[in-house]
């Protein structure tokens, strides 16, 4: 991403640190990240998208273990990183923490958690957001 | 609708060509297609430009008029078009060429391909390739361009079987068809132990799982079908052309394993063509990962989803099987300087149907496919070629 792109981050901030996403009132179905018509019922979901909060639980759908990351998450590798199936329908890409490497699995249960992603260097931004962790 | 035909091809050598500059490559494809097709300047009508990222690779937009510039049109004023579409800018390229001809509005237009990958670091060349993915909601979070491809392949291996193994296997046989290729970034076999004991880079992918970062330039001349025959004994018509597009984040899709951009791409090229995928003899596919050779297979309906890992095992995608799949040695080894990537493997193919592609021929090869794909999936684009 950008250097220094603090407009952007800052409004997405209701999406990264809380899992807002929203939900055509027509179809009843939940966007992550929100959209501003649903794909679906497309001029009749004008005006009707409404806020939506995700419970964050979820499971992984597919992982992967990043062994070469950019610099940004260098320190970080090897670090799990998953498509999550999230229980209200969307999915959502993410790493996995505070799990050994080796005992992420297809189908294992999440929940979200709220942690640093990354920086912009010692004198820019810090970034927070979504990461995900196992669930009993 | 008028039909259109290939009648030349210039392809540079792909790799890490230090001692040449992005203008000066372009201009080496150009000068050699214009050759092959025996056309003069001031027959062209038009420029179309495939690049996905000068700006970032060589601090270089406006790349429409400097590629008009570096091919000596600066004079004529030709109309000089920049196509992208992430790693499938080429293969869209050519489709806006192909439309231009087609609609009656130009005879003649020259499609061009570049990417100059090697005048930054390797991580910044990194960075620039996730550009293609989403910026916002993947990369953002700690995705990497193989790290999306990685999870393809985690989640097709859980469905269907597919060995780590097999994966390998596809850049085994993809060096060694581009060990004949004298444009090949790597012309040299490797052997299966080595690609499985590479380092890893997003597992299941080592780094010889991963397609490279090149420079090069390829060009193509365009031509209405109708005066073809006036440049070249042997003109190659398009017969489909189609080009979708899906979610930016592959997160979005319906099936993780399937890339639908290929699956409508490839219905619309077919249906254009009217022929079934059996008809074709040769394929140039996008193996910008070995992963991605299997989901292309799957995709262009050569086989069945899910039978991608065993079509590598049955060797029915090597140079002599029942469908020769990218005889260049593909991304894989023949390099991808992304822009560039879609209209080598045109012409690539061009080569096959008039039968020049020497060691690496194809026996027979009438009709052949060209599949090209932006990123992680979120565009491709079909083209499908016939001799005349």
């Amino acid at each position: 991403m950008a250097e220094g792109a603090v407009p952007r981050f800052w409004r997405e901030i209701p999406q990264r640190y809380n899992l807002i996403g929203n939900k055509c009132n027509e179809c009843e179905k939940v966007f992550f990240p929100p959209r501003e018509s649903c794909p679906e019922c497309r001029r009749k979901s004008m005006g009707k998208m409404k806020d939506f909060k995700l419970s964050g639980e979820g499971e992984v759908l597919t992982y992967t273990i990043i062994y070469e990351a950019s610099e940004k998450f260098e320190g970080q590798a090897p670090y799990p990183l998953a498509i999550i199936q999230l229980k209200e329908g969307p999915k959502i890409t993410a790493q996995i923490v505070d799990c050994d490497i080796e005992d992420v699995k297809i189908g294992m249960k999440l929940k979200s958690t709220f942690r640093k992603i990354q920086d912009d260097g010692y004198v820019g931004a810090i970034y927070y957001g979504y990461k995900f962790k196992k669930r009993n | 609708m008028r039909d259109v035909a290939v009648i030349g091809v210039g392809i540079t050598k792909f790799g890490e060509l230090w001692d040449k500059s992005f203008r000066q490559l372009i201009a080496e494809a150009g000068s050699q297609a214009i050759i092959d097709s025996g056309i003069s300047g001031k027959e062209i009508d038009a420029l179309y430009v495939g690049s996905m990222s000068a700006g970032r690779f060589v601090g270089q937009e406006h790349v429409g008029a400097l590629v008009a510039d570096a091919s000596g049109f600066s004079q004529m004023h030709i109309p000089s078009i920049r196509v992208e579409s992430a790693c499938a800018s080429g293969g869209l390229a050519v489709r806006q060429g192909y439309f231009s001809v087609a609609s009656g509005m130009n005879d003649i237009v020259v499609i061009g391909g570049i990417e100059k990958m090697t005048d930054v670091v390797g991580t910044e060349a990194s960075n620039i390739l996730a550009t293609g993915l989403d910026q916002e909601w993947e990369a953002f979070f700690g995705a990497t361009f193989p790290g999306i491809y990685a999870m393809i392949a985690t989640r097709h291996m859980h469905d269907f079987g597919t060995t780590r193994e097999q994966l390998a296997q596809v850049a085994v046989k993809n060096h060694a068809n581009g060990a004949l290729n004298p444009y090949a970034q790597f012309k040299r076999e490797m052997k299966l132990e080595s690609i499985l004991n590479a380092p890893m880079v997003a597992s299941p992918l080592g780094m010889l799982d991963c397609s490279p970062v090149s420079d090069g330039a390829a060009t193509l001349i365009l031509c209405a079908a109708e005066k073809a025959k006036k440049y070249t004994d042997k003109p190659v018509k398009i017969i489909g052309s189609g080009q979708a597009s899906d979610t930016l984040p592959l997160h979005g899709r319906n099936d993780i394993c399937t890339f639908e951009s290929t699956t409508y791409a490839a219905r619309m090229a077919y249906k254009q063509a009217n022929i079934e995928p059996s008809k074709i003899d040769v394929a140039e596919v996008h193996d910008c990962f070995t992963i991605a050779e299997i989901l292309a297979i799957e995709d262009l309906g050569f086989v069945k989803k899910g039978d991608g890992g065993k079509a590598i095992d049955n060797k029915i995608t090597t140079l002599d099987g029942k469908i020769p799949i990218n005889p260049s040695g593909g991304l894989k080894a023949k390099g991808h300087p992304v822009g560039a990537t879609g209209v080598a493997q045109i012409a690539e193919i061009v080569l096959q149907l008039r039968g020049e592609a020497d060691k690496r021929q194809v026996k027979d090869a009438k009709i052949g496919l060209t599949h090209n794909v932006g990123a992680s999936g979120a565009s491709c684009v079909v083209n499908i070629l016939e001799a005349m």
